[in-house]
């Protein structure tokens, strides 16, 4: 298999774009970049939710913690991202309470065990880990916690991919979707990609195998012209996604537009709480004025999630900025591009 | 983010069932999959079930693995580690 992909003869370089932060990661750790024929690249794309998230959710974050003195619960990735100022992991060290959890469901558990404090949970992630939040909010109003609230900073992920085909400042010539957000949405979401677009795509699992063959088949695609989306993941994808997972999801939450780092603003992004569940919304429940967001002004994240450079285009990758000294993002997540190349070699 | 992994049903109470994967346990919430049940193979993600394993492409992709660790003359320890 993978000398299958190592011998592909390409007509033309090929830029072929990972869509998710997984994939990022597990191109690297399998190995399967290194099998890649010659003239075939990959460039990162918008899929790592803690990358996408601009400094202002997390500033807003330390803000009600520090006026408001409300526990912070997360999952552990956004723990060591720098924010304008600080970082969740700086902020507890000076005093804030903060709580790192595996699910969603675990934070409330904790506000309900904790009834004295006011737990806000940072609800960030794609379309895979939104419905898991909406089932929270919807056990907290069911169970009545009120202590109990999250921070929206959700993203849809097709909305991103629409942005950076409009605005065209890189050649793609074909996608490797996410497996785990299609399990939710299905396939049909991604079809004006290749039917609006003209950009081949394959829905792809994680395996060593999924990766290899999506990629094999991605390649034969693009020389065929055949604009299509294919599941390559069909043991885990249904074509139609989960319904229900979508229900709990849009019950619970109506899109908004969201602001994406590096890309911007993008309508219809975003997930916003319904008005019905308005009192689990840390934002409205806790006014807040943060100080205006600031970034480092060499840290080039943005351009990164929008393929126009790879991370060792970065002035700081490797001297500023470390995995132990992050900083943006990028180098922080554990999906991050910058996080990856740094650890498996880069190239 | 989106890392999810395969387990397997071992009991359902409610909302939540029992799952299992290498010897390991935990209990993970079917609120967006209600129609699992014991013995399904399921992929869980931040504490949930959010898809079952569909069994027939699951032994294609099986099959399609001992053949390729046959061809490659490993066992397949490395690179299994399933998920994401
Ligand atoms: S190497 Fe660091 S500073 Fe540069 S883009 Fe990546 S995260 Fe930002």
């Amino acid at each position: 298999m993978a000398d299958g992909l190592r011998s592909l003869r390409l007509e033309r370089d090929l830029r072929i774009m990972e869509v998710c932060g997984t994939h990022t990661t597990e191109f690297f750790r399998s190995g399967v970049r290194d099998v890649f024929p010659e003239g075939l690249s990959l460039i990162d794309g918008p899929g790592c939710p803690v990358c996408v998230t601009p400094n202002d959710y997390l500033d807003r974050a330390i803000e009600i913690a520090r006026v408001h003195g409300v526990t912070v619960a997360t999952f552990g990735d956004m723990v060591k991202v720098p924010s304008s100022y600080s970082s969740l992991a700086r902020e507890k060290s000076t005093g804030m309470r903060l709580e790192v959890v595996y699910s969603p469901l675990d934070a409330l558990e904790f506000a309900a065990v904790n009834q004295d404090v006011q737990v806000m949970f940072l609800s960030v992630g794609f379309e895979t880990t939104a419905p898991t939040e909406a089932v929270a909010v919807r056990r907290a109003r069911e169970r009545n916690i009120l202590n109990f609230s999250i921070l929206c900073g959700n993203k849809l992920t097709p909305p991103a991919v629409k942005a950076l085909l409009d605005a065209g400042e890189t050649r793609i010539d074909g996608f490797i979707l996410p497996g785990h957000v299609s399990a939710i949405i299905g396939v049909e979401p991604w079809r004006f990609v290749a039917e609006s677009y003209h950009k081949p795509c394959v829905v792809a699992g994680f395996e060593s195998y999924d990766l290899i063959t999506s990629t094999i088949n991605l390649v034969r695609m693009i020389g065929e012209q055949r604009n299509v989306v294919e599941n390559g993941y069909a043991r885990v994808v249904r074509d139609g996604g989960n319904p229900k997972a979508r229900e709990i999801m849009y019950d619970v939450f109506e899109e908004c537009e969201a602001h994406w780092r590096g890309i911007g603003v993008i309508p219809g992004s975003g997930l916003a709480l319904r008005d019905g569940y308005a009192g689990f919304d840390a934002a409205r429940r806790f006014p807040v004025d943060p100080p205006a967001p600031r970034q480092h002004p060499g840290c080039r994240c943005g351009d990164l999630l929008r393929g126009l450079i790879i991370p060792t285009g970065c002035g700081l990758f490797g001297t500023a900025c470390t995995p132990e000294n992050a900083v943006g993002p990028c180098m922080v997540s554990s999906e991050g591009p910058c996080s990856a190349y740094y650890k498996y070699g880069g190239m | 983010m989106c890392l999810a992994i395969p387990m397997t049903v071992k009991s359902i109470e409610g909302t939540r069932a029992l799952a299992e994967a290498y010897g390991v346990e935990k209990y993970v919430d079917i609120a967006m999959t209600p129609d699992v049940v014991v013995g399904d193979k399921v992929i869980i993600h931040a504490g949930f079930v959010i898809e079952k394993l569909d069994p027939e492409s699951a032994r294609e992709i099986e099959a399609a693995w001992d053949e390729y660790h046959r061809v490659m003359n490993d066992d397949g320890a490395a690179g299994r580690r399933n998920g994401a």
